[in-house]
Parts: C-alpha cells; structure tokens; sequence
C-alpha cells in the first residue's frame, strides 16, 4: 500500500535538494543581477538587493513553485531610459525617481493579481511578443558591447550605439585606448560564455559559466596584487563600485514627480513589461516542473508586486519571474518554493562576506555576460524560426522590433497588436468576421455522454488572439489528466497565438496523463507546413492539400506503423458508400484522409443534408469493410442513427434467440430474418457487446461503421481501426 | 399545457412563399390546427391569384385555411390579429447571411418574438418537401417557466414524431463559486461542478417525472450538462449535434440595455443554429 506522506515530511525531506539547486542559482544570480543592474545604471548592489526580496518574499507569498524571481532583462532597457531621463541627465536623481516608479508599478501588479488579471499576458499575438523581446535583446547588445571592449562613455540611443560598434572595435585592435586589457578580459568572459556549454567536463560544469567569470577576474585581480610587480591594469572606474557599508547605504525613493507624464508612461511600462515577463516565464517554468503542478499566476503577480514595492523602497530594482535561472533552478532538482529563499539567502550571504572580493569584478567581464543574454534575445536564429512559421508572422515580428527600437516599448507592442489585427483581417478580406464575433462566448464545452466521458470543446467562428482567453478559461478547467478534443470545424480562422498555446497544451496534458486532441482544422489552409501556422478555411483547394495539419501527420505516421496507405484527399468518390442507406438522402462533398489495409477502409467524408437553405454540413469519420461472401442487410444502431430505414419497407426488427441482453441493447433491422439469425454466431454477438459501440450498416458491398457524426481524433481513429480488423477477421471464420 | 390550435403565418410575396406555406400546411396537419395566413399590404388580385395558384400546389390541409389581408405596419398587425384571432403558436421565416450557412432573424421578426403574447417558431429549414425532426434539444434553465417548456416540448415530439429530446442544463461560471487558480482550486471546481450536475440532473428528472407518461411514450429522452454563456452556448450544442429543432423559454422583458449587451435569447436571434421554438 502506497502510504501518502504528510506535506511537511516531505518538505523538510527535500530541504537538502533545494538548498543546493538555490546555491547553483545563486552563483548565476549574482553576477546576473550584478550586470543588470549596471546595464541600467543602477548602482549594482540595486540588482543584489531586487534578487533577495524577490527571493525571500515571492517564496513565502507566491503561488508557483520552482520559479526564481530577481531582477529581469526584458526590463533593462526601460529602467535604463528610465534612469537617463526622468531628472534630464542626472543620473543619480533619476534612479530616485525610477526607484519611486517601481514602488507604483508594485501596486500596480499587486492589484492586477487581485482583479485576475493573469490572464493580460493571452491578449499579446506571440509574434509581436517576439519582437519586443529581441528588442529589447538588441538594446542590451547595443550598449553593453562597448562596456565589454572597455569603453563606458558611449551615449545616445540604441540605433547610435549599434552604429558606433565599429569604431569601438576599431579603437580595441589599434589599442589605441588604455582599456586593451579590460577589453581583452570582456573578450575572454564572452569566450567563455559561448563555449561553456560546448566543453563537456564534469568539475568545470559544477560552477555554472557566469560565475567562472567573477571568478577568474576576481582571482586576475588577485594575481597583480601579490605575485606581478604591475598595477592592476584595469582602471578603477570600470570596477563595480559596492558603498563601503552595504546596509546603511541604501537609497529611497524619491516620489517627487508622480504627476508628471513621463514617469507615468515609465510606470506603464514597467507594469506591462514585467507582468509580462513574468507570465511568459511562469507559464515556462510550469513545463519544467517535475511534479507537475499548475502555478497560481494571480497569487504570483500578487507576491510579485508586493516583492517590487519592497524593493524599491530598499533602493532595489523590481522583481519579476526569470525563465533562465527558474530553469536552472528546476535542472537541478528543485522541487519547491524554498529553493527560491535559499537563493536569495546566498546571495545575502555573498553580498556580506565577499564585499572586497566584490569590488574586484571588472565591468567587461559583467558586460560579457548581458551581451551574451542580449545576443540569446535578438539571435539571427530566432528570425528564420518565425519565418518559418509563415512570412505573415515575420512581417509582424519585425514591425514590433523596429517600432521598439526606433519609439519605445508601450508604441511597440501596441503597433504589433495593430498590425496582427490588420494581417488577420487581410487574410481573411473580412473585417466584419471579427468585429461581429469577437465579443460572443464563442466555446462551447460539455463531457461527451459515452462510456469514456472525454471532454468535447468546440469554437465557433474564429479564435485568434483576441478572443483566446474564453478558450483557455474553458481548457483550465480540465484536470491534465483527462481526455480533451478541440473541435475547430465550425471556426473559420484560428491563428498562430492559439496554434502555439494549443501545443502548450498538448505537452501538459501528455506529460500529465491525459491526452489532447485538435480535430477539425483538416479543411483549413496553412501557408507553411509549420505546426503553428495560422490556418483558416481557403478557397483553393490547393491551399488546403499542401500543409498537413498535425492529425493528418499522425494519421501517416499512424499508416506506416501499421502497413496502412494513407492519401490526404481522395479525388473520386467511393462508389460503394452509394449503395449504403444512410448516404441515401445525403450528397457526399468530399472524402479526405483516407487509410486503407487489405479489408479496412478508414476515412473522414464531409457530406450535406436538405438542399438550399436547410442544407447543414456534417463532418465525420467512418470505417468501411470488405466482406467477400454475401452478407444479409441489417442495420446495428442504439442511438437510432439509421431510423430513416426504420420506413423502408421490408426491415424489421429481429431479435437473436438466446440473447435477451444483446436484443434489448441493440436495435437489430433487417429484411432476411434467417439469415441474419445465422450471420449473428454467438461470437458475434458477444464481439459487439464487449466492445466499443459503433452504428454498423451492412450491406451487398460489406459493411459501413460510423463513429459519431463529428470528426474522430487520433485516438479513436485507431480504436475504430482495431476494431474494424478484428471484426473482419471474426466474419471470415465463420 | 397549452396546445397549438390556431397557427398564424405572415406572407410576403417572396421567392420564399412556396416554402413557407408548404411547411404551414404540413406543421398544421401535425398538430391538426386551423391555419391563417395574414398579409401585411394591399389586397389585389395578383395577390390572390398567386396565392391561390400557391395553395393548390401544397399538400392537402386537413382544416381550414383562413387568409387575410390587412393593412399597416407589420408589427401591430400581426401582433393585432394574433390577439384578436386567439393564437396558439406564431410563424416566422429566417433569413440567411451572405455567409452561406449563417441564419438571423431580421429586425421584424425579432421584434414579434419579443412581443408575442403566444408562442413562436422561427424557422430556418422550411423546405417543399418534409425534413423529418429527429432530435430536439431543450433548455433546462432553472427557471419557473421550465417545466411548462419541456412539457410543451414533448407535446411537440409527439405531433412531429420526433424520438428524442436532449434536455440541455447551462452551467455558468458564476455558479461553481470556485475560481481555478491551481490544482488544489482546478480539483474544488470539478467537484463542485460534478456536484451541480447531479444537482441539475435531480432539478430535471423531477420536472420529467410530473409528465405525463403517454407524452413520453417512445421518446428517448437524455440530460446533458454544458458549460458555457448562458444562452449561446444551447444553441452552438444544437448545432454541434445537429437537432432539428431548440425549444427555448420565452425571455424575460427586455430592455434596451439586454439589446446593447445581449445575452440569452438574443444570441440565439442573432445566430440561429436551427429551427427555433420559443414557448410562450
């Protein structure tokens, strides 16, 4: 018997895991925070003091589990402009003025925690979300690559600084500065930064890269000092500067200039930025977690605002969730919030006892670090990956990354929003498609009423970005272990933002238990083959028989697994689904995805029913066996799908002696009772009562099997295959 | 419970009238009631020839067909004879969007629907030859009006032959009081939800019970739970399973704010998912 352990056992149980996993974290977060809070120009001890708020506050108050909080990169450039401009060049002034910006933006995500608004973060296309991070990659890059040559006097904005790259690199070669050896320590730290992980050693992984760095500057330092004759030849100013006694040192807020427009728009941007952020990386973090569990964002963003308010008033930077070091935290075997505390605890610990050594770190070789980071952000790779995913998402891609870097943040995001909207509506040459739906509670959900009771969802119109968050409050409410089929057949768009949260989805669900089927986006076009490509219905034909969608993927991985043939759309029709009287009053449009073996024929048709202004589309998946004998005609129903042949004249409805059960379950129709009677052995009918029910109709041609009127999904496609072989194989036998 | 005994279809001399009348005629057949046909205009004798030549063409009415030609706006007629004439049931056509498989009612008919004092049948698969009615799907709203809804519902399974009604019960958001946060508030809400089912299953079954039975004879007859917007979400699940026919309550009164924010029934007005049948 499997005793349940009391939760406070197993929390001091795992209290030696997660202090070394908050160790490990905290030697990245150290010169992490160190960096970027002098890549705003913060004073570095405000990153130190962001990370142990942060750590120690979101890990009582919080409500995710393996995330590390502390100061973010996505923040670095609006802190930086910020910093720079709020007291008009005083920079000192200005991080008084940010300070007091943070302490509101605080506020502000406390009480976006408070009126569930997690949810904000689902209202960004992905796209555009993409664009502002290599934004903001490209300004961490721009302004911290002359920092890592040794050259801290560059000024102006972003384009300025990557157009001075250059001349910095040339003023480095020519060593015409006196920063040759900063420079060359920056150089040597992105080295290692590049190459870390490509150097398979087991002692030189234990120390995660970021810290090799501090280390191997400190321990330079250390070299000129007692064994070389030469002064240090790093000049003092491109030392990090700590005040002599941390704790009495700190700066406050100064909330003098709450009125004024520019701090309002800073504050605006820090709240969106870091919620943000931080939303994107819980969402992240809950994948990695090995437990499984859902974080609470609301009670996150709640922890989170409380945790920036404090730190601000300490003279901190503001703390978000952080994707890189929750990951590391959870790949070192973290298994709850007391990681996050322990991470702060050594960074606590560091920042008392290590202050001289502190001192030592040359900027170059912090500035190495965010370099690399802001490279990570704005990498070429990311570019041809969204590219890849259709030329309509690159379009909205670089739209948001230029905006950004030529305005700001807030006009970039918003021109991404704009511009996914408007590609939306071209694609589609209807805006009305939108503006007459995106208000209706367009998801319908219930538990199918069989014997599986999986969980049916169906989206009615479209589903882009816009109106994703009716489909995800409906899909939070299915335990992960269930099973969830997504019906997009009666939607006519659904774009990459939903593609992309669906497959999130999927990997949840399948690493939870439970299994998570999109049905019904056959018929819509894709422009690429990528998975997350936006799709809608097309017009040409052309367009719809290209890209596979996933389901039709595995429907041909499926084929092979199994020596079926599988062939996307099937040009002629089957004649023999004709002769079967339930197509009788019902024109067949269109047969795709058809799988065959040597008896079984498996596939999707789309048919209408009533002409003209009653005619109703239905879509559905069917089975169709070749008996070789001559079998009698029957019907086999429960649900009296096949009532229409109740009327024909000659079907009657027979009962096999000696099984009462199977009678009263079955609605058994024919015309030739006898021979029916002799067609139905007793393994027959004991095959149909033990397994899953299908309505059968048979005919002179072999027998038709329907599933549901609806669309099948993967899973049940093969059941319905499984079935229908061993169902062939037993009327052979006899 | 209320029969239908006198039917009232509105014509207009449309492309649609063969249709309309056709289906009048067989609809009054069923539930053998007496039919008028009222048209809004001038009587002339083009009118009536067409509408003569029309009726000889229909299947043969087992009662009476009365027409009548009046005057004036649409609304206040046919809401004057309804009163006058004593209707039991009230027929109004859809129309079809561009968008080849969308229907809504037009600005008339959604004003009669609302102010009816009878019952009302907004039809959007009226057709000259008979679409058999398989399924019928009903709302089981928590409503007082309910009960009378899903008898009227198998009275008219009964007249149009109709072997199985799915009683739809709407669970909404606000009722499962849990607020899915995490997985320990994720399992309070599926309890919770099961437990409102089971709750709403009894609600429904009692309702069943106080039917009569040979209402029910031959009726399969099932519950289902949805979640959703109160309302849409009756009629996306008659579309998702295809019923012919989505019996509703009649609305409450409603302003002029239920317009600008619609909900319940006016989502259903705006995007029919079948034949609808508004008991009054």
């Amino acid at each position: 018997m499997i005793t349940k352990q009391s939760p406070f056992k197993t929390f001091l149980g795992d209290i030696p895991k997660n202090i070394f996993a908050g160790f490990v974290v905290s030697l990245i977060a150290l010169p992490l925070g160190l960096g970027l809070a002098i890549a705003s120009e913060a004073p570095p001890i405000a990153g130190i003091i962001s990370a142990i708020v942060g750590g120690v506050m979101v890990a009582i108050l919080g409500g995710s589990n393996v995330t590390i909080t502390g100061p973010g990169n996505g923040l670095v450039v609006v802190l930086l402009s910020a910093i720079t401009t709020l007291a008009a060049g005083d920079i000192q002034q200005g991080y008084l003025y940010t300070l007091a910006a943070i302490v509101i933006s605080g506020v502000l995500m406390l009480l976006l925690g408070f009126l569930r608004m997690g949810i904000l973060s689902d209202f960004f296309p992905s796209s555009a979300i993409q664009g502002m991070l290599a934004a903001i990659g490209i300004g961490i890059f721009a302004k911290q690559f002359h920092v890592m040559f040794g050259n801290v006097n560059t000024q102006g904005d972003t384009i300025d600084l990557l157009l001075q790259i250059p001349n910095t690199c040339l003023n480095f070669i020519s060593r015409t500065g006196d920063n040759f050896m900063a420079g060359s320590v920056g150089i040597i730290s992105l080295l290692i930064m590049i190459y870390y992980s490509k150097i398979r050693n087991r002692f030189f992984q234990l120390i995660p890269a970021p810290m090799w760095i501090v280390v191997l500057a400190v321990g330079l330092s250390y070299y000129y000092e007692y064994f070389s004759v030469q002064n240090y030849p790093i000049d003092k100013n491109l030392l990090i500067s700590i005040p002599d006694n941390v704790l009495s040192n700190l700066a406050f807020p100064d909330f003098g200039k709450i009125w004024d427009s520019n701090f309002i728009n800073v504050v605006i941007a820090i709240t969106l930025i870091s919620s943000i952020e931080s939303l994107l990386s819980i969402k992240a973090v809950d994948k990695l977690d090995p437990l499984k569990r859902r974080s609470n964002i609301n009670k996150d963003l709640k922890a989170l605002g409380i945790a920036s308010t404090i730190s601000a008033f300490l003279g901190g930077l503001n703390v978000v969730t952080v994707i890189a070091r929750s990951s590391v935290n959870a790949n070192n075997g973290a298994t709850n919030k007391s990681a996050n505390f322990f991470h702060a605890s050594f960074l606590l610990v560091f920042l008392l006892l290590f202050q001289e050594q502190l001192r030592k770190i040359p900027l170059p070789a912090l500035a190495a670090i965010l370099v690399y980071t802001g490279y990570k952000l704005a990498a070429p790779v990311n570019i041809s990956k969204v590219f890849r995913i259709g030329k309509e998402q690159l379009l909205i891609f670089l739209t948001t990354l230029l905006v950004t870097l030529f305005t700001n943040l807030i006009t970039g995001i918003l021109s991404g929003i704009v511009v996914t909207f408007l590609i939306h509506i071209i694609l589609n040459k209807s805006l009305f498609l939108f503006t007459g739906n995106v208000l209706k509670p367009n998801v319908l959900m219930y538990k199918e009423d069989d014997e599986k009771e999986s969980y049916y969802v169906s989206v009615m119109n479209f589903c882009s970005f816009l109106n994703y968050s009716k489909l995800k409050a409906n899909l939070d409410q299915i335990p992960e272990d269930q099973d969830v089929i997504v019906d997009f057949s009666r939607c006519s768009f659904v774009d990459h933002t939903v593609m992309e949260n669906l497959s999130n989805y999927i990997a949840t669900f399948t690493s939870k238990g439970g299994h998570f089927e999109v049905i019904g986006l056959d018929l819509h076009g894709a422009h690429t083959n990528h998975p997350f490509a936006l799709r809608r219905i097309s017009v040409t034909k052309r367009l719809a028989a290209k890209n596979y969608t996933k389901r039709q993927k595995t429907l041909q991985s499926i084929a092979n697994d199994f020596n079926w043939t599988y062939r996307s759309l099937q040009k002629k029709h089957f004649k023999f689904l004709t002769d079967f009287g339930y197509f009788k009053t019902k024109n067949i449009n269109k047969i795709k995805n058809v799988l065959t073996n040597k008896k079984c024929t498996l596939f999707d048709v789309i048919y209408t029913e009533g002409e003209f202004i009653a005619k109703q589309v239905i879509r559905s998946t069917m089975m169709h066996i070749r008996i070789d004998k001559p079998i009698p005609f029957f019907t086999l129903d429960r649900d009296g799908l096949f009532e229409y042949i109740y009327h024909l004249t000659g079907y009657n409805d027979i009962s096999i002696d000696g099984h009462p059960d199977f009678s009263k379950r079955f609605f058994l129709y024919g015309t030739d009772q006898k021979a029916i009677e002799t067609f139905f052995t007793d393994e027959l009918v004991l095959f149909f009562e033990s397994n899953t029910y299908y309505h059968i109709e048979a005919t002179q041609s072999g027998l038709l099997i329907v599933h549901k009127e609806r669309l099948a999904s993967v899973k049940e496609i093969k059941a319905l295959g499984d079935f229908g072989n061993r169902l062939s194989k037993i009327i052979e036998q006899q | 419970m209320h029969q239908f005994n006198k039917i009232l279809i509105g014509i207009a001399f449309s492309p649609n009238l063969e249709q309309n009348i056709f289906e009048a005629i067989r609809l009054s057949n069923m539930f053998n009631a007496q039919l008028i046909c009222v048209h809004v205009g001038k009587k002339t004798k083009e009118k009536e020839n067409k509408l003569q030549t029309v009726l000889k063409m229909a299947p043969k009415s087992e009662n009476e067909i009365k027409t009548l030609f009046q005057e004036g706006t649409p609304v206040a007629v046919i809401l004057d004879v309804c009163t006058k004439e004593n209707i039991d049931l009230l027929i109004l056509g859809a129309l079809q969007k561009e968008n080849i498989y969308k229907y809504y009612v037009g600005s008339i008919a959604r004003i009669l629907t609302r102010k009816s004092p009878c019952s009302v049948l907004l039809l959007i698969k009226h057709s000259k030859v008979r679409v058999p009615c398989k399924h019928i799907v009903v709302n089981g709203l928590k409503d007082p009006k309910t009960e009378e809804t899903i008898r009227t519902s198998f009275y008219v399974s009964q007249k149009l032959d109709c072997k199985k009604i799915t009683i739809v019960e709407e669970i909404t958001q606000q009722e499962i009081h849990v607020k899915v946060n995490d997985d320990i508030s994720l399992r309070r809400a599926t309890i919770a939800k099961e437990r409102l089912r089971t709750r709403e299953d009894i609600r429904v079954k009692d309702i069943l019970k106080c039917i009569a039975p040979e209402l029910k004879k031959n009726i399969e007859t099932k519950t289902q739970s949805i979640f959703g917007k109160r309302g849409y979400s009756i009629g996306h699940y008659a579309n998702v399973v295809r019923a012919d026919l989505l019996i509703m309550n009649a609305p409450n009164k409603t302003t002029l704010l239920d317009r600008m924010f619609p909900h319940d029934i006016e989502y259903i007005l705006s995007e029919l998912p079948t034949d609808v049948l508004i008991v009054k």
